[in-house]
């Protein structure tokens, strides 16, 4: 690799580099994001001075410079499109996770044991792990994240503590936090009796 | 290389590789990159064990307290990652697109010869000339910072020479899924 390894005698510090907190790149590549509009108003509201450098009208002919009008225009209209495409999909992200429902399910085990399975939080952003050792550590329980029948990952909590975890829920507890009440429904499951 | 990596899927493990190793690892980062002893030892201090996350397709991702750092493809060279060369942009040597690559870019396309030898582009002289191979870091026309990292498939002079084709495979760009993942 590099023939020329040169030794420093004291450390170089690392540069502090500034990035843009609506797309997370540094902000003279925001133009080639898909959300320049949120960028540009962020970056003149936060940093007015890097603004008018990169966004000023000589700043915007120094840099059509070596493209043609022609590019130039096709970018533009590129960006524009992929600016529009981005936010319908946050549109659609954000309708979905607002249709989602998570279910609370409480399961008979025998008789009088049960256990409460929680479905769907991930939906919400929701770290499942995080999630059942809360519940574990609240209910004084065990509580694990499994996969179910259909593949998809639950947390089980031992015992019936459905109301509870509803309650939980609606006061956004710990890492439970971000998810509309109106969205979880308890429902429950009845052991099928085997071999009638 | 990251233009699809879903950590919850495409990392196989992760572990502190032995001291040995470590050491080993220290030495060819500092052979490899231009970079002092005592830089790497702020960016990677002694006491600070290296965590080796193992991805898929032989991926392995090195990171310091859950920031990843660099990274290595089989037993290749080691690449730092994006934010890291933004903090120390010397470490590797630097080749230039012109702004009509830039799109492509960060797309993840592989960087083709004319984007480089054009005048908005940039390779190094001569007497500097980078061998096929190379870790680069990727700068654009007119940018401060560089928008990707990638390793040279032809040496700069032959670039020059041939014009076509692709001189530099991309290995990691701003935006992609390891752009994405600030934290491990």
């Amino acid at each position: 690799m590099s023939s020329s390894d040169q030794q420093e005698p004291q450390a170089v510090r690392p540069l502090e580099i500034l990035y843009c907190q609506i797309c997370t790149f540094p902000p003279e590549y925001c133009e080639f994001g898909s959300s320049l509009t949120r960028c540009k108003e962020w970056l003149q509201g936060a940093h007015s001075q890097l603004f008018d450098k990169y966004y000023s009208d000589e700043a915007l002919q120094s840099k059509i410079g070596t493209l043609s009008l022609e590019a130039q225009a096709k970018l533009e209209k590129d960006t524009a499109k992929k600016e529009a495409k981005a936010e319908a999909k946050a549109d659609a992200a954000l309708k979905k996770k607002m249709a989602s429902q998570v279910s609370i399910k409480r399961i008979e085990r025998n008789k009088r044991k049960h256990v409460t399975a929680i479905h769907g939080l991930e939906a919400f952003d929701i770290e499942l792990k995080k999630a059942a050792k809360f519940l574990a550590q609240k209910f004084a329980t065990g509580a694990s994240v499994t996969k179910n029948a259909q593949g998809q990952d639950e947390i089980v909590v031992q015992g019936d503590v459905s109301d509870d975890v509803m309650e939980l829920i609606e006061s956004g507890a710990g890492p439970l936090k971000g998810v509309p009440a109106d969205n979880v429904v308890i429902v429950e499951e009845k052991k099928k009796k085997a071999g009638e | 290389m990251f233009k699809k990596f879903t950590p919850s899927t495409d990392i196989a493990g992760q572990t502190p590789p032995k001291s040995s190793v470590q050491r080993s690892i220290r030495a060819a980062v500092l052979q490899q990159w231009k970079i002092g002893l005592e830089t790497l030892e702020e960016i990677w201090p002694k006491k600070e064990t290296l965590i080796h996350v193992k991805c898929r397709e032989h991926i392995s991702i090195y990171s310091v307290q859950n920031v990843p750092l660099f990274f290595q493809h089989f037993d290749g060279p080691f690449y730092p990652t994006l934010r890291l060369l933004h903090q120390y942009p010397f470490i590797l040597p630097k080749v230039g697109v012109d702004r009509g690559a830039i799109r492509f870019l960060l797309a993840g396309a592989p960087m083709m010869c004319p984007g480089l030898t054009s005048a908005g582009g940039y390779l190094p002289p001569s007497e500097e000339a980078l061998p096929k191979g190379t870790a680069v870091a990727v700068h654009a026309e007119g940018k401060e910072h560089a928008v990707g990292i990638g390793i040279t498939t032809l040496g700069t002079e032959d670039m020059r020479k041939l014009n076509k084709d692709v001189a530099v495979e991309i290995v990691t760009h701003l935006g992609d899924d390891l752009w994405a993942l600030q934290t491990l």
